[in-house]
Parts: structure tokens; sequence; C-alpha cells
């Protein structure tokens, strides 16, 4: 290994959808299976990954997200039903695909270490307590992200 | 490529990206140095990430090979 390798992987997750939660699990737990330490800053909207029994039922909306395969204008996007009929829809392609559920994938990162870090000032300003959230996950803030993301780490957001 | 004993088979047949390797990771852990693992998958997606997850990890690639629909990795553990 050569020895300016990175050793760790530090990611933001933002975004609380179907779409943008599965990223960080994926390269997370690759992450650690290449002999890496791994990391997931849940902040903002993210945090919706790690309320209890929340994980499988998150959405993917069809408005403004021209790169669905399912091409729809953003006019009618907009009505009733249209979400939960694109999330369905990414739900089955990933099935047909045999890509876990994200349930799975973050029992998997938890097994194998990766870091999941909750965003304190999050909770507070969105009225979330430790208790809405899954167990074994740590909170802290900024300070706690960048500690880990500042020794030799790639960094991503999503 | 078949001459190589495999001291262990591990079929990740079906599974997509990162499940092979992540079990690749798993069963190496519980292997002696030395010892050679017989890695079979169907996504081909596994052929590029095997050959980076090696040269990560530091373990040996002896060899690849395709039959039919699979990819068959033989990984040594070298440390």
């Amino acid at each position: 290994m050569p020895e300016e390798s990175a050793k760790r992987l530090a990611i933001i997750s933002t975004h609380g959808t179907l779409d943008m939660a599965y990223p960080p699990f994926i390269l997370s737990t690759a992450a650690v299976a290449m002999d890496m330490e791994a990391a997931i800053f849940f902040t903002f909207y993210g945090l919706e990954i790690l309320k209890k029994g929340k994980i499988d039922r998150l959405k993917v909306s069809p408005v403004a997200n021209p790169a669905m395969p399912m091409k729809i204008p953003n006019i009618i996007a907009m009505l009733p039903g249209m979400t939960p009929l694109a999330t369905s829809m990414m739900n089955s392609w990933m099935r047909k695909a045999k890509v876990p559920k994200l349930s799975e994938l973050l029992a998997t990162a938890q097994e194998m270490g990766v870091r999941l870090i909750g965003c304190q000032m999050t909770m507070d300003v969105m009225g979330i307590k430790k208790e809405d959230l899954i167990d074994g996950i740590e909170i802290g803030g900024a300070a706690t992200f960048l500690e880990f993301a500042s020794q030799n780490a790639v960094t991503l957001s999503f | 490529m078949s001459d190589l004993k495999a001291d262990l088979t591990l079929d990740n047949s079906g599974l997509s990206c990162p499940m092979p390797i992540i079990k690749t990771k798993k069963a190496m852990d519980g292997m002696k140095v030395g010892e050679i693992l017989k890695m079979v998958a169907t996504d081909p997606g596994s052929v590029s990430d095997i050959q980076a997850w090696v040269k990560k990890t530091g373990q040996e690639l002896l060899g690849q090979e395709t039959e039919g629909e699979k990819f068959v990795f033989y990984i040594r553990k070298v440390k």
C-alpha cells in the first residue's frame, strides 16, 4: 500500500431521500472492507435516515429530477401520488438488481464499525430527541466530524 | 487457473456492489496467511473492484477467469 494512500472516508449526509441515502452506506461499508475507517455525519435532512423505523420508508421525488428514467413534466410530477409512485419504482429497480435494502446496509455498516454521527445542532433545530434515533449512533457536532476528517481522509458529501 | 487449490470457496453470485468485496473481506479475515480464497461473483463490477481491493488491502490476486456468467477470482492472503 502506498504511504500516501488515504486511511479514512468521511461522508456528510444532508438529504433524507431514498436516492441520496444509498451512496453513503455503499461507500462507507466498501471503505471498511478496504481496511479504511469510515464515518458518516448526518446533518439537516440527513438525520431522517437515522430515525427509528424510517430508513426503509424514505422517498424519492420526481419533481425537479430530470435524470429519473420515468420522464414526467414537473407540473404532473407535483400531483399527489407521484412521489409514492416514483419511490415504489425505484425500490423495485433496486430489488431487481439485488441491491440490499437500506436497513440491511445500515446493519452491515454498524456491524463493520462505520461511525454514524447524528448532528446535535440539527436535532435541536428540528426538535429531534436521542430516543427518536436508532441505537448505536454517536451524537456530535462539526468538530467531531472534522477531527475525524482532518487525518488522511477522503471527504464526500451527499 | 483451476490447478490452484483453494482453501475456501465463497459464492457471491447474485449479489451486487458493495456486497462481493464486503463478503470477501470478511472471509479473508477468518483465513490464515498463505491460504487461498476462491471467490465467485456475477456482478461485472467485481472484476474492477477486486483488483482495486487487492491493491488497497495488499492481498494478492493470483488470477481470475470467467465461467459462463460467473467471474472467478483466486486471492492469496499475504497479511
